[in-house]
């Protein structure tokens, strides 16, 4: 796929410490002056460390990513008017708009002052996915998280004097996996281009990372959100490299630290940036979107989705409008939200915040600018506002040829593609499931692959289907575990199902054993473990018939009752008998012999 | 050793006879032009010196010139030595049976190539305690051949100029006129080579960085095709248009580098995987140059006329014609040729190579490496005070410049234009060599100049590349060697035979096709009637 034969490997590195220095200890920004003066909070940092839910550190350290890394933004939803981002030199619109075709003009969709007027939101998203590659976009670190801080660098990826870039291959099949699961169009020819700017966490002083020619264009995913199906437009998805990360000392942010030091493990993980149309008009609608392009590319392996290690990070533009406006009202971005559900509450805060401005005739405090969301009072703040524009100087990356993908290798890689959710769910539902049983059921792949072999296996659909969402399910939920990481195998659960099915074992019986099973006791033989433990169920007529005398023996007084005439006595023997065999006896066999009993024959 | 490497190389072997006998119908009182590698390694297979003798023999002439000439920025003599016992360890155990062409000879690298252990600056304060923890591709293969490394040569900083005045160290002078540069910005290796400080030296050329300096030095420079030699571990000045070449006495000795550096690099996604060449066994032998031998018929060559005229000191046009008129005697047809955009590379590579260096030289911002001004209290005042203190003056103009071409709105003026002109220059120059086996021109419009003549006018320095620039934007392969001498200007109080400067021709070849262009070179060399002449600042 590399124009360059001499690109197919990533370079071995010799590992070499960083030389780290502290850095002197204020960060704060303020001589930027083109980009962001005068803001005496330092964004990024306090807003991780303000955030209290999370705790640990790596937990910080991503969402701080997020917000740091900021966010590329497509000339669609920004359109000429410059966007607010976090870092001083990191942030800002694209301002060198060489292909800004889709640009609209920037306009205030202010409507008279008035309760009658009713708004519409409109809600585009950023989202960076890290891929989930072994080693790093241009060298050959690992690519892994929670390592022993820059024990994952080398030269390259520190951005050494007289290194050079060459691609990771498998970056280049992740992205292009994900480009067909959302029906973008792949481009044969794409580039990388640099992004200038500087910050102590960029080694090269660039990201390197796609401009004008992203290696996915267009695109669209199909979303269910509260029963409707919902169409949310792609517009592009570009590859790049992600920077390190800051860590204060004596302190747990800026303020108050006493130095800095730089994290480079993460720098140079490969990261594939989706822009979605500004389609979605509420906060469910983004919540849906956000959940199921986490859902599709997880189940393609593109990435593993994780929001608090910050391996998926989304950034929200929200603005107001009157419905059937042509314009877009002002647009403010939104940041740091660690869960989709979080997302919702961000946005829709938002929302009837920018409604509530332009109702009270107080439109124009809607200004472009990035606020953030605190999850503990549950409402946005602003972080910085838009002072001024940052001009990252985008320019061919020399360093490495244009990236080529032929057809051939498209048409491998859609070979290898797994069934998406949407197609899943279509399946699912013919196979006579309901809707809110799919939902959950193909939620995670986990959880359809286990149904899916256990099905091939030849279970019956719906008690598959039960067992699976229901007590396999809570299980996990209560082992904090992933249904891929049970020890039971397909056969063990299908097994089971069929000894309830054909009467061997009760539903309470399986549920009895179930924790075993799940443990991987039965994978030798369900029948076995259960026999083991002498709780198959009792279908001998005579050990059947001596119970029921033996109960009918010691409630003599009832059998005269039900025998006069008081049948519904019925159920109270048929309880004593369940009691006697400790649930094991047949319940059908043992119903039909003790009213044989009952009647005195 | 005794007597000197070069001196009785150049009586003593039998190739050198041979070659003489050769060359006695062609020239009438030239010295034969024999490698110098392939001296040492005859010396080292015979038994005659040892590796850690001939290093001994440099490390010597480099303590004894090196403090007027000023080549080196580092010289790593514990190293090199090192590096000489090992060699010389391997030929008491393995003998001297498969030893390498290149083992035991000592080279001298230009300092913007790293080498693992060995400080290398690029000529800059801010990388002046820089010691990269790997080796450049060409380094690493050239120290798996048993290389030598002397040091570290002085540059222009980052690559940054044609004289050698802009490194931050030192400036050098030129072996043949103390007075005057010895070009740039590789300097340093063109003077350690003219100087005898070293056999051979690593270039690297963005504009002419090899070739100039070759041309002011009087020795042979060889700019590869780009892609040819890898460029990582070369401290990039602009990406798409270095290229690391050797700098050397002869033309074999130029092959012979080339043979060990060349070739294509998983580190370097530029680089190309264009098959290896033997280009030393590609020259032709020597006895087959003999009179009356025609060994270019057939050959084409194009002069081309935008670099002769008005602007160039009428004794190296006369050189270059007279280049021409031999290569002709040879057999070759030399046809005058137009190259009408060939004036237009030269704002067009300025603006490409700043706009790129503007970038290569963000990562210069204290954090990880390199030097980081104290007592910054914030951020900000780190990175610009780390980068002010740290890199030169020149370096600065040219980060501005490059900064200013890529920016919001001068974008497709300047970067976008100046790649549509590279095209142009690129599509002609290629069209020009499906006619011709190669093309001819000057170096430089002037042979070394002196200290400061040049320094103070930043655009008279940069115009001097208007005859270089134009090969690495079109990728091509270049070399230049001596063509002649001419008295130096403003010496004309100087007595008959006085100072002397040389003058270099610069043949331009097709892309990836430098065993064509070395051979041609070679017969050039090999047949040109030029007095032996060695610059007199050269260690004896």
């Amino acid at each position: 796929m590399h124009s360059s034969a001499w690109a197919a490997g990533a370079p071995a590195t010799t590992r070499c410490s960083a030389l780290l220095q502290p850095l002197p200890h204020s960060l704060a920004p303020k001589p930027f002056t083109a980009i962001s003066k005068g803001h005496g909070r330092s964004p990024a940092r306090q807003l991780s460390a303000a955030t209290s839910s999370w705790t640990c550190a790596a937990a910080t350290s991503a969402a701080a990513s997020s917000t740091l890394r900021g966010s590329e933004q497509s000339p669609f939803l920004r359109p000429l008017a410059p966007s607010a981002t976090l870092t001083p030199a990191s942030s800002g619109p694209r301002v060198i708009c060489r292909s800004a075709a889709t640009a609209a003009p920037p306009a205030q969709a202010t409507a008279p002052a008035g309760s009658e007027v009713e708004y519409e939101a409109v809600i585009g998203i950023e989202c960076h996915v890290q891929l989930l590659t072994r080693t790093k976009a241009f060298c050959g670190c690992p690519s892994e998280f929670g390592s022993e801080p820059n024990s994952n660098v080398c030269p390259v990826c520190l951005g050494h004097p007289g290194t050079l870039p060459v691609l990771n291959s498998e970056m280049v099949t992740l992205a292009v996996r994900a480009g067909l699961a959302l029906g973008s169009d792949i481009a044969r020819v794409s580039k990388f281009d640099r992004k200038q700017y500087f910050y102590p966490d960029l080694p090269k002083g660039y990201q390197i990372s796609q401009y004008d020619e992203p290696i996915c264009s267009g695109g669209r995913l199909e979303v269910e959100v509260d029963g409707q199906l919902k169409s949310f437009g792609i517009i592009r998805a570009h590859l790049e490299e992600d920077a390190g990360k800051i860590v204060y000392a004596g302190a747990d942010r800026l303020s108050g630290a006493d130095y800095s030091l730089v994290d480079f493990n993460r720098a140079g993980v490969p990261l594939l940036e989706i822009v979605s149309a500004p389609d979605m008009r509420s906060g469910r609608d983004a919540a849906a979107y956000g959940e199921e392009l986490r859902r599709v590319l997880r189940t393609c392996g593109v990435t593993d989705g994780n929001m608090a290690e910050g391996s998926m990070r989304v950034d929200v533009n929200v603005s107001v409008r009157p419905r059937g406006s042509p314009v877009f009202g002002t647009r403010v971005e939104i940041k740091n939200m660690n869960s989709f559900s979080n997302m919702q509450k961000a946005i829709d805060f938002e929302i009837e915040r920018q409604v509530s401005l332009n109702r009270a005739g107080r439109g124009s405090e809607i200004v472009q600018e990035t606020r953030l969301w605190d999850e503990i009072k549950l409402v946005t703040n602003t972080m910085r506002k838009k002072e001024g524009l940052a001009d990252y100087r985008y320019f061919p990356e020399p360093d490495l040829p244009p990236l080529t993908v032929s057809e051939e290798f498209i048409q491998g890689v859609k070979s290898s593609m797994p069934e998406l959710p949407a197609a899943k769910r279509a399946r699912y539902l013919s196979l006579g499931l309901s809707r809110g049983d799919v939902a959950v059921l193909t939620d995670e792949t986990a959880t359809s692959d286990l149904l899916d072999a256990v099905l091939a296996l030849g279970a019956p659909v719906k008690p598959a289907a039960n067992w699976i969402q229901g007590d396999i399910m809570a299980y996990c939920k209560e082992s904090k575990i992933g249904m891929d990481a049970l020890a039971i195998s397909p056969s063990a659960l299908a097994e089971m199902i069929g000894l309830i099915e054909d009467g061997t074992i009760s539903g309470k019986i399986a549920k009895e054993v179930l924790p075993d099973l799940l443990q991987g006791k039965g994978n030798k033989g369900v029948r076995a473990h259960i026999e083991k433990r002498g709780l198959l169920m009792i279908s001998d007529e005579a050990a059947i018939g001596a119970m029921v005398d033996k109960i009918l023996e010691a409630n003599q007084k009832q059998l005269q009752e039900f025998r006069s005439g008081k049948t519904k006595l019925q159920g109270y023997f048929e309880g004593q008998v369940m009691k006697e065999s400790k649930g094991r006896v047949n319940p059908g066999l043992m119903k039909e012999i003790l009213m044989r009993k009952l009647q005195g024959e | 050793m005794q007597a000197s490497i070069h001196t009785s190389l150049r009586s003593g072997s039998l190739r050198g006879l041979a070659f003489k006998a050769a060359h006695s119908k062609h020239t009438v009182a030239s010295a034969a032009k024999t490698s110098v590698i392939r001296d040492i390694h005859e010396k080292l297979s015979s038994k005659q010196c040892s590796s850690v003798e001939i290093t001994q023999h440099y490390l010597d002439a480099i303590s004894k010139t090196d403090a007027t000439i000023c080549s080196f920025i580092t010289v790593d003599a514990d190293q090199a030595l090192a590096q000489a016992r090992a060699v010389d360890a391997h030929i008491a155990s393995q003998g001297t049976e498969g030893l390498h062409v290149l083992a035991g000879v000592p080279l001298a690298i230009k300092d913007n190539i790293c080498t693992q252990g060995t400080r290398t600056t690029a000529g800059s304060q801010i990388l002046r305690d820089y010691v990269p923890t790997f080796d450049a591709t060409a380094v690493s293969k050239l120290r798996a051949t048993g290389a030598v490394f002397l040091g570290k040569t002085n540059m222009d900083e980052f690559g940054m100029g044609s004289s050698t005045e802009n490194s931050s160290y030192q400036p050098t002078r030129n072996p043949w006129d103390p007075e005057r540069v010895p070009g740039g910005s590789s300097g340093g290796s063109a003077a350690a080579v003219a100087a005898r400080e070293c056999a051979a030296a690593l270039g690297s050329d963005t504009g002419g960085s090899i070739r100039q300096p070759a041309h002011f030095c009087g020795i042979v420079g060889l700019k590869p095709t780009y892609g040819r030699v890898s460029r990582y571990g070369l401290i990039s000045y602009a990406s798409s248009l270095d290229v690391i070449g050797p700098m050397a006495h002869t033309v074999e000795d130029a092959a012979l580098l080339l043979n060990a550096m060349g070739g294509g690099d998983a580190h370097d996604a530029t680089s190309s995987g264009q098959p290896p060449v033997d280009f030393a066994a590609g020259l032709l032998p020597v006895e087959s140059l003999q009179g009356g031998s025609r060994p270019l018929a057939g050959r084409r060559i194009g002069l081309v006329v935008e670099t002769l005229g008005e602007g160039v000191a009428p004794e190296i046009e006369g050189a270059i014609r007279a280049a021409a008129r031999h290569l002709e005697s040879l057999g070759a047809v030399v046809e005058e040729v137009s190259l009408p955009t060939f004036g237009l590379g030269l704002p067009a590579y300025y603006v490409l190579a700043l706009s790129e260096a503007s970038s290569n030289l963000s990562r210069y911002d204290g954090v990880r490496y390199g030097a980081r001004a104290p007592g910054a209290a914030d951020l900000p005042s780190m990175f610009s005070r780390s980068r002010g203190d740290g890199l030169g003056g020149e370096v600065k103009r040219r980060i501005l410049m490059g900064t200013y071409a890529l920016s919001a709105g001068y974008y497709d003026a300047y970067y976008k234009r100046a790649q549509q002109v590279r095209t142009l220059v690129q599509q002609e120059m290629t069209a020009a060599l499906s006619s011709y086996d190669a093309l001819l021109t000057p170096t430089a419009p002037s042979p070394a100049y002196r200290l400061g003549e040049k320094s103070a006018d930043p655009l008279a320095m940069y115009k001097g590349d208007l005859m270089t620039v134009n090969v690495n934007l079109a990728g091509l392969p270049a070399i230049v060697l001596p063509a002649g001498y001419m008295a130096a200007a403003g010496a004309a109080a100087a007595p008959e035979g006085g100072p002397q400067l040389p003058i270099g021709m610069q043949l331009i070849g097709r892309a990836f096709d430098e065993a064509g262009l070395l051979r041609l070179a070679h017969v050039y060399e090999q047949t040109a009637a030029l007095p032996a002449l060695a610059a007199p600042l050269a260690a004896a």
